[in-house]
């Protein structure tokens, strides 16, 4: 975490390049663009080092929001300032945007047809189970320290917002502040 | 909130982007509450179409929210759903990104982060959940999701791939 003034392991990208870099991480990005990020910027474009990566990264995660679409921001911001961070989001949203627009159009017109449903059901069949292995992945370190608050944590949020459906902010409010207290607090 | 379905989709987006810790995908039981159950913009089913289509289409998976907003109204739709739920971050991440350095290393940033964790966790477990129960809703996609999961979790293959075999067994109508 200590990287006294790492020197930049490139000189700075034209906005261009981050653009189409950015555009690059979405296109390929199926299903989480996290590890297209860190092949692109990181091991072929060798514009921030593993740790810098993981430092923007962290940071993108600290922040709400879609963490991908934060990370542009701030790499787009620490590279080029507001022009810089307005080229990674549009390269990164932008190709993306274009296709699914196509899609929803398609889906306006053909949704009701039996084929199309047919697929989708299968699709998102699958898509349920990545999530759920994605939820495993996340849980097992969690799950499996010895004392901690993570999992009561866990599966209070998850009961609040699946079981008893309450808004998110409501839950948010209340489990957030205990779950920080916990982490201050343990050491 | 108000009769206006553009109004209504930015103020529940905005509100939206700024809770969703853990990424969009923390933030599908949400979308769900609002736009099936308290807006009644969609059916569960076709809730879960948007879902598939946003997670098997490249990109981050946000992009749910642009699907939606196309369904509610439109172009205008997508642009003001799309728009809300990345600008305020957008907008935050940009600030934050200048003074990180100053408090990267400082114990409430480090605590804050470990104690969200958890709850994202709950969040995505609870995304699962909610989608399990539209999508699963006889033996056979249950089986597929079964599958996937252990798939998705003892391997590193592309999911491009298990879409396509989701999207193929789906073809047999059995689904």
């Amino acid at each position: 975490m200590s990287s006294p003034s790492a020197p930049s392991p490139a000189e700075r990208p034209s906005l261009a390049a981050v653009f189409r870099a950015f555009a690059v991480v979405s296109l390929s990005g199926f299903g989480g663009a996290l590890p297209w990020a860190r092949l692109v910027i990181v091991e072929r474009k060798r514009w921030m080092s593993a740790e810098e990566f993981n430092e923007a990264f962290a940071l993108s995660q600290f922040l709400p929001g879609p963490n991908v679409i934060n990370f542009s921001v701030v790499f787009g911001a620490r590279f080029g300032g507001a022009p810089g961070a307005a080229v990674a989001l549009a390269g990164l949203l932008g190709p993306p945007l274009a296709i699914v627009m196509v899609l929803a159009i398609l889906y306006a017109r053909f949704g009701d047809i039996e084929t199309l449903s047919h697929i989708l059901a299968g699709v998102t069949a699958a898509a349920v189970g990545l999530l759920i292995a994605v939820v495993a992945k996340m849980a097992a370190p969690l799950f499996l320290q010895r004392w901690n608050s993570g999992p009561v944590i866990a599966i209070l949020a998850f009961i609040g917002v699946a079981i008893m459906q309450w808004p998110l902010p409501i839950v948010f409010a209340v489990l957030a502040p205990v779950s920080v207290a916990f982490a201050w607090f343990k050491r | 909130m108000n009769d206006s379905p553009l109004l209504a989709l930015f103020g529940y987006f905005a509100l939206l982007s700024l809770f969703a810790v853990g990424g969009a995908n923390a933030a599908i039981p949400e979308m769900h509450r609002i736009a099936v159950e308290v807006m009644h913009w969609m059916s569960d089913r076709q809730f879960a179409d948007m879902f598939a289509i946003a997670q098997a289409s490249p990109g981050p998976n946000v992009i749910i929210v642009t699907l939606i907003g196309y369904h509610v109204a439109g172009f205008a739709g997508a642009a003001v759903a799309t728009v809300a739920m990345c600008g305020p971050t957008c907008v935050l991440a940009f600030f934050v990104a200048r003074v990180w350095d100053r408090f990267k290393d400082a114990r409430w940033r480090i605590a804050i982060q470990a104690g969200l964790v958890p709850v994202s966790l709950g969040l995505i477990g609870a995304s699962a959940f909610v989608l399990a129960r539209t999508a699963d809703h006889n033996i056979y996609a249950g089986v597929i999701t079964a599958v996937t999961t252990l798939v998705g979790f003892a391997t590193r293959l592309n999911p491009l791939w298990l879409f396509a075999a989701g999207g193929l067994l789906g073809l047999t109508g059995w689904l």
